[in-house]
């Protein structure tokens, strides 16, 4: 018998954070990640956070990624790495792959901590290979040290766009263009400003028209957009690259949320489909929690925030760690609302409003 | 080709075994993906697609999209991205499907 068990999907801040404060309030916790290494994408993310220094700004990710490592280790927590979640059952049961064939396990609470996944954009050539996200382009040189080309022309200005190009060039590689479809950068000053005192041409309302090559990237057509984000013929330009990266937004992973029967609604902000919670990161299927970018497409501290917010409430539900609960949570949200402060942050402080919201209402019918 | 001194995250580990690409043999670091070690030496098709035979590579690196599929010690259909490498392993380009042990992952 399990008595207390927590599952948590996802190893990456927002589950190890969960699992911190899960396993500290007294509960038998199990974390579960299909990856052969946790930490999620943390352990790409060599600049320095923003924020307070209560959030760890200052901080480089794969840096925060090591201290939450080691706290989840000194808890006790259970930790399955290389094992995949197939699903999950509305009544709380996980199952998984592991190296004995396919398992399955009944859990008090599940808390869903799966993560986004990167959008791409269709364009002529834009299979050929060369083309590839802007994350895996990170992943290649910050995780694996190998730099998957030297001429990279990047699409998207947000500030995965931004900080990528920036690390391309630490690694060795030469940002030919920086494209952004809107008239502005979409992402931090700060960010932009490294790009723009390396010289790095930026073209704002301008998109990537198509790509050719012998069997792999050689040519990159740019082309300007009207404010309708129409084509402008005529204002094509050629440049030479081998690669092209894609940082054009994420999109929560919310299958397990849908098979566990939460209810979901779209939110044009946080990244598409969202699970509906609570203030506790509840779900409509009350044994189910989300925290991360599966509850709407933010940052790492963000989601170390919501982990923390899931894992103490998940806990309190079950009867544990119920005397400290309160306080405990009202210091994450209180640290969330300052992480969603300012002109970047306003309108997914809002966005997240109106999940809780929506949560209600739904509820109500 | 691998990235030697960064600035911040310092020297690199250097290649301490080797995998075989298409009967080549290539350098490796023990545990990295297989799709690092052939971007490291250059390599850009990973497979060709089924039914109109176009090139695919690498594109999102964490296993998620599957265009980086090879076959691998007979296997086909495995995600280089997420496979780590080990010494010796036999990696080729995939035609269409491939063909080889389908019972296996």
């Amino acid at each position: 018998m399990n008595k207390n068990l927590i599952v948590i999907v996802g190893a990456g801040p927002a589950g190890l954070s969960a699992a911190i404060q899960a396993a500290g309030a007294g509960a038998k916790v199990m974390l579960i990640d299909e990856n052969q290494k946790p930490g999620g994408q943390l352990f790409k993310q060599i600049h320095k956070f923003f924020g307070s220094r209560a959030h760890k700004a200052g901080v480089r990710g794969v840096d925060i990624g090591r201290q939450l490592l080691a706290e989840t280790e000194s808890k006790g927590v259970e930790v399955h790495l290389g094992y995949p979640v197939y699903g999950v059952y509305p009544d709380g049961r996980v199952v998984y792959g592991s190296a004995e064939g396919v398992r399955s396990i009944q859990a008090d609470r599940v808390i869903l901590a799966t993560g986004a996944i990167e959008n791409n954009l269709c364009f002529e050539g834009s299979t050929l290979p060369g083309v590839m996200t802007a994350g895996a382009a990170q992943t290649m040189i910050n995780e694996h040290r190998v730099l998957p080309g030297k001429n990279v022309v990047m699409i998207g200005s947000g500030n995965v766009g931004l900080i990528i190009s920036y690390q391309l060039m630490q690694a060795g590689a030469t940002v030919q263009a920086l494209v952004e479809a809107a008239p502005a950068i979409g992402g931090y000053a700060v960010h932009a400003a490294k790009l723009k005192r390396s010289a790095v041409p930026i073209y704002l309302s301008h998109t990537v028209n198509r790509v050719w090559g012998d069997g792999k990237v050689e040519k990159v057509e740019l082309i300007a957009l009207d404010e309708h984000f129409n084509k402008i013929d005529g204002t094509e330009k050629v440049l030479d690259a081998d690669t092209v990266c894609m940082a054009v937004g994420l999109t929560p992973m919310v299958e397990l949320a849908s098979l566990a029967g939460c209810r979901l609604a779209e939110n044009g902000t946080m990244g598409g489909l969202i699970p509906l919670h609570d203030e506790n990161m509840r779900t409509s299927n009350p044994i189910y929690y989300v925290a991360g970018d599966i509850a709407g497409v933010e940052e790492a501290s963000t989601a170390i925030e919501e982990g923390r917010l899931a894992g103490i409430a998940a806990a309190e539900s079950l009867g544990l760690g119920t005397a400290e609960a309160q306080e405990k949570k009202q210091a994450v949200r209180e640290n969330l609302a300052a992480l969603r402060s300012g002109a970047f942050g306003q309108r997914r402080f809002q966005a997240k409003e109106e999940i809780v919201k929506e949560f209600y209402r739904e509820a109500e019918v | 080709m691998r990235v030697e001194n960064h600035p911040i995250l310092g020297e690199s580990r250097q290649p301490d075994t080797y995998i075989y690409f298409d009967g080549k043999k290539i350098p490796a670091v023990t545990g990295e993906p297989v799709a690092a070690a052939l971007v490291a030496a250059g390599v850009r098709t990973f497979r060709y697609t089924a039914k109109k035979n176009q090139p695919r590579s690498l594109f999102c690196g964490i296993g998620r999209c599957n265009d980086c599929k090879m076959v691998v010690d007979g296997v086909p259909n495995v995600r280089t991205c997420v496979t780590p490498v080990r010494e010796g392993m036999d990696v080729r380009t995939q035609h269409g499907l491939g063909e080889g042990d389908v019972t296996h992952e």
